[in-house]
């Protein structure tokens, strides 16, 4: 077989893995738009903030130290404790969950029946409050994150790939997981939304909020649902590319890759989501890989965008989002 | 007599409680927050540790208390720019901005307004040419002398010989990434290696097809020009790709501890340039400990002391304030001005015999500063990673850069400058 199209077929099992981590960020927006409308900003520091705050209960760190330090003249920083990455991940959750109900109580029902503009806006002020929050709260240094996620080339895929081809394909361990774990996610949250009480509720909130209300479902238990399962998805995002980079505030930034997964998959769908982030991965390596190198390289960024505009001009609602008909 | 009273009462409290606005004015233009505050608070704590340490230990310069007032940047342009204009009226007497964006924006501002820029390892290097650059200094070495400083290493542990070797670069694809190249094609040409320069978009977290790239090229070897997030993520790959990381260099931007620890065990070996010495055993280390951490007057916690970027604001700190004392000794006077400020700068002695008498022997070259020369002597050595211990270890001397090929590119890009700016070259 050609080097070329090895190297090719390489390059699009990375994209695919690349796109299975865009899709795990894409699913926390969807989740939230599907249910409220609402385009959360906070997403990408959402999967920040969980993810800083698993470390430091991991850690033991002690929360707002530094304000502690401060304003009593002490020194204190570590629990003498650490806890265990699977108690930790789900104090973290809990913490996610908490967040979900402070945020329904106290923005989102303030701003019940306001333009969609607004409940933005208001998304983004969120954003950069739970960032400088997060900083009190943990501290800016990077935090190495090890909840014993494999790390490395998976040897196995090396070498058979060696055996069939003369030529080992790289793969990550960490995206195989990724890939394992996004997939149970996007499983669990299919069975949640068909098969529970609470999922049929929230579905009947994303078809018709005013029809949903009318049959007794609670809007505000809902939303407080639907923030937890997104601060839950942010959770498991944060691990993923924590693991990849340290916990850091450019965690934050994760939701720039999200964008244009949602511009192509469309807004409001978990298969979307998933979907196009494969497409976007794809796509970006393999332009990266054949045209990167007569361009001066560095495309992927830009590349994801084009891509999904392409996609938005044949398909304005994404490929899987529901298309709105308004009647005058 | 109630309302005199009052007020006089009133003026006391004020004067009670305003503080004593300090002489020696150092503002601190750092990045606390956002992306790059990893890297930009271990620098801004040992910038401000050092002149609190002037002030709590030597009652600072001269007999003139200092400070370094920060203003937040973000390593945001604009802030910097902000925080420039916010600051400036406070009696600055030199900035230290710790971003090269900020830096091109602030070199014409500076110049007009009689105020020195410091920018060591960073900035604009043609900068070191003071016959166009005035009021800019960037000692003691800067881009182009890293790059240099690195090939040099990798000659050496060539045995000699860089011919028919492949060089990789993987850089910030920004202005800042992109400074290397020219340096790196002209080495190329000189010592007949091949350079593959691959760029990576800000902020760096997805290096996938880089790295990919980079498996595929086998390159001898693999230089850094990073910053940020994009630095760990690199390590990260190329540990996870088994690429040998003895064989892989950084530029002391992409030499952080929080550069290496996130990849754990596996970032043992990698290499990074540095332009000053590392670890904390120096006597200054502890005395900053024992003045200001102990005395609750540090600006951290006293946990980033001998890390690499705390090290580099120390030593920032400590080259201003040595100006600021030379500046003192050419007027016969303890309160300078910014333009006196600039000519203590231009006249900047550094020996070792000062270095041991400040705590820090070896600590960084010795130089001479003047007129034509801003950029110090270039020197530069490498120090590498213990993951076990934590600790980066120097593995070779100071030593020198080759000038024969950057001093032209200086010449080159500083006239260019001035063509462009109607610059007149001084020193003459």
């Amino acid at each position: 077989m050609p080097e070329q199209l090895l190297f090719a077929m390489e390059v699009t099992l990375n994209g695919l893995m690349a796109g299975v981590l865009y899709a795990l960020v894409a699913l926390g927006f969807v989740l939230i738009f599907k249910a409220s409308g609402i385009f959360n900003y906070a997403q990408g520091v959402m999967a920040l903030f969980a993810a800083l705050t698993l470390v430091g209960i991991q850690q033991g760190q002690v929360p707002f130290a530094h304000l502690i330090n401060a304003i009593f003249g002490t020194e204190v920083h570590h629990f003498p404790w650490q806890v265990p990455s699977l108690i930790a991940i789900v104090l973290a959750a809990g913490v996610m969950i908490l967040f979900a109900w402070i945020v329904e109580k106290y923005v989102l029902q303030h701003l019940i029946g306001q333009p969609d503009i607004i409940l933005f806006m208001a998304t983004i002020g969120l954003a950069y409050f739970m960032e400088g929050f997060g900083d009190i709260m943990w501290g800016s240094d990077i935090k190495k994150l090890d909840v014993g996620l494999p790390q490395g080339m998976n040897a196995t895929i090396d070498q058979v790939t060696f055996d069939w081809f003369g030529y080992g394909f790289f793969i990550d361990n960490l995206d195989i997981v990724a890939a394992i774990v996004a997939s149970l996610l996007v499983a669990a949250l299919t069975i949640f939304s068909q098969y529970s009480k609470q999922g049929r509720a929230l579905r009947a909130v994303a078809d018709d909020h005013s029809a949903a209300l009318s049959v007794g479902i609670s809007l505000r238990f809902i939303w407080v649902l639907v923030w937890s399962i997104a601060g839950f998805v942010a959770l498991v995002a944060g691990i993923m590319w924590g693991a990849k980079s340290g916990v850091q505030f450019s965690l934050s930034l994760i939701a720039l890759k999200a964008l244009p997964v949602l511009m192509l998959g469309g807004f409001t769908s978990i298969p979307g989501a998933i979907v196009g982030g494969l497409i976007i991965g794809v796509g970006e390596q393999l332009f990266e890989f054949t045209i990167g190198p007569m361009i001066g390289g560095a495309t992927q960024n830009w590349f994801a965008y084009v891509l999904a505009l392409i996609f938005l001009i044949f398909r304005p609602q994404g490929l899987f989002g529901e298309k709105i008909i308004e009647r005058v | 007599m109630k309302y005199s009273k009052l007020a006089a009462a009133s003026v006391t409290a004020l004067m009670v409680a305003t503080p004593v606005l300090a002489d020696l004015v150092f503002p601190s233009l750092s990045y606390r927050t956002g992306p790059y505050a990893a890297g930009g608070i271990p620098y801004a704590d040992g910038f401000a540790d050092y002149f609190t340490l002037l002030n709590e230990r030597d009652g600072g310069i001269g007999g003139v208390m200092t400070s370094a007032p920060e203003c937040e940047t973000a390593y945001n342009t604009e802030k910097g720019v902000e925080c420039y204009e916010a600051t400036k009226g406070q009696g600055a007497l030199a900035y230290n901005p710790l971003s090269t964006g900020i830096t091109y924006q602030l070199i014409p501002k500076v110049t007009a307004d009689d105020i020195p820029l410091y920018t060591p390892g960073y900035g604009r290097t043609s900068a070191a040419n003071g016959k166009v650059f005035s009021h800019v200094f960037n000692f003691p070495a800067n881009y182009w002398n890293a790059a240099s400083l690195a090939v040099n290493h990798l000659k050496e542990v060539s045995g000699g010989d860089l011919a028919g070797k492949k060089i990789a670069l993987v850089y910030h694809n920004s202005a800042y990434g992109k400074e290397p190249i020219r340096t790196l094609e002209g080495l190329a040409e000189k010592h007949g290696f091949e350079l593959v320069t691959l760029p990576v978009d800000h902020p760096g977290q997805e290096q996938k097809a880089q790295w990919l790239q980079i498996r595929r090229e086998r390159p001898d070897f693999v230089m850094m020009w990073g910053w940020g997030v994009m630095n760990q993520v690199a390590i990260q790959e190329a540990a996870n790709i088994r690429f040998p990381m003895e064989n892989f260099i950084g530029v002391w931007w992409s030499g952080g501890d929080h550069d290496v620890s996130p990849a754990g065990d596996a970032a043992t070996g990698y290499k990074a340039v540095t332009f000053h010495g590392v670890g904390s055993d120096y006597p200054v280390f502890a005395d900053i400990q024992k003045h200001v951490v102990d005395a609750g007057k540090a600006a951290g916690n006293g946990d980033n002391i001998g890390k690499a970027l705390y090290n580099r604001g120390v030593y920032a700190a400590m080259l201003l304030a040595e100006s600021a004392k030379k500046a003192q000794e050419i007027h016969g006077t303890p309160d300078i001005t910014s333009s006196m400020m600039r000519d203590g700068m231009e006249a900047l002695e550094i020996t070792e015999a000062r270095m041991t008498e400040l705590g820090m022997p070896g600590f960084g070259p010795e130089f001479t500063v003047s007129c034509e020369n801003h950029g110090g002597p270039g020197t530069g050595a490498i120090q590498q990673w213990d993951a076990a211990a934590g600790t980066w270890s120097l593995i070779s001397d100071f030593g020198p850069s080759d000038m024969d090929v950057i001093q032209p590119l200086i010449d080159e890009d500083s006239a260019a400058y001035a063509a462009e700016n109607n610059i007149e070259e001084r020193c003459n």
